[in-house]
């Protein structure tokens, strides 16, 4: 067994930290697209617009059912090939908008149980007042639902980031991209990829703390 | 004015409204009272449309809606003309005491939130829960929330007030307080429907009450009739019980 070559560990951190902001971008554009999009799929899935229904139900079975990298090679590397305005897509578009649509199938089942899980007293006070259906879930139900459903998606969140490094199969330079780049050039691989192995470690657990505040914080309305 | 005729509506193959026909006349205060399960809450509930009635026509202000075939707009403009006390208070729980009152008036009707504000901290003081408006639900006690529910059903400036059993889940020691402010709607002569147990409280405020049973109003009338000279053998066995 050989020594670990801590200086160019130490050397290759700048290195990939300067990659960060792209993958926390990628993720958090993603996750933001997600969120609006699994609400609308929970939403409907709740209150079953006839002839909707079967298309969600199909969207959510089919990102559910097929692996992340599949679904971004099919966006990026299959989808040109028969629409041609997506020709020009490139691999940080194809990156975000895979994780938008696989994270949403997910997110939207984690919503929708949440939204059944808001008392039905709080929709009837909604309605009594005269709330259209959408005032009573953006308003009410949906703000409800997501102080249940928050843990979930922060650990979807979770999963998402660490999802980003795929992107690095569509060609793109994150932080994943980068340690390759770095690795092959070096071919010290075991410290490569575990200088990278640590810092998504890293920015994991800053996001686990972050969680513990955010409960608080959404609970605070709930504290006797 | 208010106008029911022939309210219907059926549970699978059960009727718990069996034909409905009510008037109430502006300002006036009506008490129900009744067995359980005999369609008071249901009756309360189709007026606002949390229940959709199978057949009748409800007319409240200048808003009237055939069940048959209301429209979804027709729905919103009924329960915009009227508001509703529930029995388990079923404030907002992610918004404060005067965000709840609020919402009806920023949201429904489009209200600056500025004003609503202002209107929301009246109606606090009135409920006398100023000291309470930036509080939620969960750090109030029953009779506080019971207060705040009505006050969101008054501010709404409905035509016609439905309460529906405003005091049943309150723990004794916050009844009279939930009363009192009823008391005080009452003398500012909202119209109101009120389903209620405390007989007490329905001889004092009610210009008449109706006796529900099997979904029907089988006797209505002035309370010195209803509850003190009782003519139904089904009305005068229900008094003896609950008095
Ligand atoms: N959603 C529902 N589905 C089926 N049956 C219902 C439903 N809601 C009410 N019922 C039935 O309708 C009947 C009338 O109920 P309702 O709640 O109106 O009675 P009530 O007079 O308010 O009784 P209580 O004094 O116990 O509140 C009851 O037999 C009840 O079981
Ligand atoms: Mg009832």
């Amino acid at each position: 067994m050989r020594p670990l070559d801590l200086d160019y560990m130490l050397g290759l951190v700048p290195v990939i930290l300067g990659y960060v902001p792209l993958t926390l971008f990628m993720a958090a554009v993603a996750m933001v697209c997600a969120l609006v999009l699994a609400s609308l799929l929970a939403v409907e899935r709740v209150i079953r617009v006839p002839g909707l229904d079967w298309l969600v139900m199909l969207f959510i079975s089919f990102f559910r059912g097929t692996p992340l990298l599949v679904q971004l090679f099919l966006f990026y590397y299959g989808l040109p090939q028969v629409l041609s305005f997506l020709a020009q897509i490139n691999g940080v578009t194809a990156a975000i908008m895979g994780l938008t649509l696989h994270f949403s199938a997910y997110m939207a089942e984690a919503i929708r149980a949440a939204i059944t899980g808001v008392d039905r007293s709080q929709w009837e006070a909604a309605q009594s007042i005269g709330m259209t259906q959408g005032q009573m879930m953006r308003r009410i139900v949906l703000p409800q639902a997501g102080r249940i459903a928050a843990p979930t998606l922060v650990n979807y969140f979770i999963d998402m980031i660490k999802g980003t490094s795929l992107a690095f199969t569509l060609g793109v330079t994150e932080m994943m991209g980068a340690t390759q780049k770095e690795a092959s050039g070096s071919f010290l691989y075991f410290e490569a990829f575990l200088v990278v192995a640590i810092l998504y470690w890293i920015i994991v657990e800053t996001l686990n703390q972050g969680q513990k505040r955010l409960e608080i914080y959404l609970n605070k309305a709930y504290a006797r | 004015m208010i106008l029911v005729r022939g309210l219907t509506k059926r549970f699978g193959q059960t009727t718990v409204l069996d034909g409905i026909d009510l008037e109430i006349a502006d300002g006036e205060r009506v008490v129900v009272i009744g067995p359980s399960g005999t369609g008071k809450s249901t009756l309360l509930r189709c007026l606002n449309f949390l229940d959709r009635p199978d057949a009748g026509t409800i007319s409240v202000g200048d808003v009237t809606v055939d069940a048959a075939r209301a429209t979804r707009r027709q729905i919103l403009a009924l329960r915009r003309a009227t508001s509703f006390v529930f029995q388990n208070y079923a404030l907002f729980a992610n918004k404060t005491a005067k965000q709840n009152i609020m919402e009806a008036l920023v949201t429904v009707r489009g209200r600056p939130s500025e004003e609503a504000a202002r209107q929301a901290l009246d109606v606090l003081a009135e409920t006398g829960l100023a000291d309470k408006a930036d509080s939620y639900p969960a750090a109030l006690s029953g009779g506080q929330q019971q207060r705040v529910g009505i006050g969101r059903a008054m501010a709404i400036g409905a035509d016609l007030m439905l309460f529906d059993e405003p005091t049943s889940a309150l723990d004794p020691e916050w009844v009279g307080e939930v009363l009192d402010l009823m008391r005080r709607v009452a003398e500012q002569r909202q119209t109101m429907l009120i389903v209620t147990h405390e007989m007490q409280f329905a001889r004092e405020i009610a210009d008449r009450v109706l006796f529900m049973d099997g979904g029907r109003i089988v006797e209505a009338g002035p309370p010195r009739d209803v509850l003190d000279a009782p003519r139904d053998e089904r009305l005068k066995r229900f008094l003896r019980r609950v008095t």
